[in-house]
């Protein structure tokens, strides 16, 4: 039987008057990709958000790597952190910084004693592993969104993490660029072996880079299972709107 | 049900309910500078960094103003005191002026204008585009590395500016004292280092620690709090410069009536 990295259990999570998740339940096995779809403002960041202690929820378990999130002290949710890479939907790149510095940052706080050609080799392979060696000095005002996105994810994969969450990947690109990283995406799964949550409302996405789909709707999971199994009989017709609007033959 | 009250409530008192519940948001967010300031890891580099962005870099603008206040204040006082013959007593009067008031206030009220507004803006879009959030899911604390560090490196940076300020203003207004009164260097300083005195000194420094903590705090706590995109950034960036110059005009007011308590004793 595989290992569940990630277990949430009757998750709720209100803002205000705003339920935003209302009891879900969701598990990610090692190895495995799972991909939230959802529409914007169903909850889908907040859901990976509670994962890493960014946000906490109101009742309900969240279980990474086997442990209580919302029970853990400061330290232990640091190192816990150190295991999940989280590329988020704007990149996010600290744009005082240039790329080497950014890919670093996390590097020479978390690793100590390494020395300085160790860390350049780190970042050079980091770099080329998502295909932008040649902006190693570049600013981030300087790349495209596509590469913004890259180099997000080069930063959370310098820290070698078992799961990966990727918030909204395409977002905002073009089909292209959208196509590249999906791609990208499953090399990262491929090669650094990660378990990944993938954050979408792209089809497209969701079809090439996940094993399993889960539908967030009204804060709920509405429906689960591999592509075929949630979209082909859909009968929710929330969820078959879903799939009709993004236009993807069967 | 303490919603539906809360919607009952009048503007006004919603506003009051407002106004201290920031007050107290405000409060823990100096409480935790000090928690955090004094434990490890530190972040010198980044300590050191700031203290060249808020100091080095405000000399140009620092200089130009002390200088040209020096002058002026020179300028404008002179009439007055040759009313009374008392000209020769140009150089007491502005030491104590700049020394005691205006120094301080103007080095303040610029930096709350230069390095408040950018340290608002500068946390408050690291914010909104999740940097602050990227940061933390790596393991770093960002108060510490973002907050600290830039509070810290005011309170150091802007007693040392004001000195500098202090220093600029007297060398502008003996430039003007001596071409009219043909007074040299070292008489002016010999009048100058008369008139004040210790208190006036460590006044001054003092003064000069809590305006720059609070120029510090402000544009953190403004950054850190903002919200709704880049509209938000720019509204903590005004704030953080409006909300700074208010305070240290409050604490101007204080000060002074500290010092001047502590000179009658």
């Amino acid at each position: 039987m595989k290992e569940k990295v990630v277990e949430a259990i009757g998750l709720k999570k209100s803002f205000g008057d705003l339920h935003v998740l209302k009891g879900v339940d969701l598990e990610l096995y090692r190895g495995e990709t799972v991909v939230i779809l959802g529409k914007s403002g169903a909850g889908k960041s907040v859901f990976i958000k509670i994962m890493v202690g960014l946000l906490t929820q109101d009742s309900g378990v969240m279980r990474v790597l086997g442990q209580d999130v919302e029970k853990l002290k400061t330290k232990a949710l640091n190192t816990l952190r150190l295991k999940i890479g989280f590329s988020f939907q704007n990149s996010a790149l600290y744009d005082s910084m240039t790329v080497k510095e950014n890919l670093e940052f996390p590097l020479v706080r978390n690793i100590k004693n390494l020395t300085r050609k160790e860390k350049d080799l780190k970042i050079e392979e980091m770099l080329d592993s998502v295909g932008l060696p040649q902006t190693i000095n570049q600013m981030p005002s300087e790349l495209s969104g596509g590469q913004k996105k890259r180099i997000g994810v080069a930063r959370t994969l310098i820290l070698n993490p078992e799961i990966m969450l990727y918030d909204e990947p395409t977002a905002g690109l073009d089909p292209i660029t959208c196509m590249e990283i999906n791609n990208l995406i499953n090399e990262v799964q491929d090669r650094f072996r990660t378990s990944s949550i993938v954050i979408t409302h792209d089809l497209t996405c969701a079809k090439i880079t996940g094993d399993r789909m889960a539908v967030l709707l009204d804060g709920q999971f509405r429906s689960k299972g591999s592509f075929q199994e949630v979209f082909s009989k859909a009968e929710d017709q929330q969820v078959k709107s879903f799939y009709d609007y993004n236009f993807i033959e069967s | 049900m303490a919603e539906e009250a809360d919607d009952r409530k009048p503007l006004l008192s919603k506003k009051i309910d407002k106004f201290f519940k920031g007050l107290a948001d405000a409060w823990s967010f100096v409480r935790r500078y000090f928690q955090e300031a004094f434990l490890p890891p530190f972040e010198f580099k980044e300590l050191i960094h700031q203290c060249y962005r808020i100091g080095v870099e405000s000399l140009p603008l620092i200089s130009l103003t002390g200088f040209i206040v020096g002058i002026v204040f020179t300028n404008q006082s002179r009439p007055s005191l040759s009313e009374f013959g008392a000209s020769s007593w140009l150089p007491s009067l502005i030491s104590i002026a700049v020394v005691r008031a205006m120094g301080p206030l103007v080095t303040a009220l610029i930096a709350a204008g230069k390095v408040g507004s950018s340290i608002g803006a500068e946390i408050g879009s690291m914010k909104v585009t999740e940097q602050i959030d990227a940061m933390e899911v790596s393991a770093t604390n960002p108060f510490k590395f973002l907050v600290v560090t830039r509070v810290t490196a005011t309170t150091i940076m802007i007693p040392l500016l004001v000195m500098y300020t202090d220093f600029v203003a007297l060398m502008g207004s003996f430039l003007n004292v001596n071409a009219n009164e043909m007074v040299s260097l070292t008489t002016f300083f010999f009048q100058v280092f008369e008139s004040i005195t210790f208190l006036d000194i460590w006044s001054s420094v003092l003064k000069s620690i809590v305006f720059g903590f609070t120029i510090g705090i402000v544009g953190c706590y403004k950054g850190y709090n903002s919200t709704k995109g880049t509209e938000g950034v720019g509204r903590a960036a005004n704030s953080a410069v409006v909300i700074s110059m208010f305070l240290i005009f409050i604490e101007e007011l204080l000060a002074l009536q500290i010092v001047n308590a502590i000179r009658n004793m």
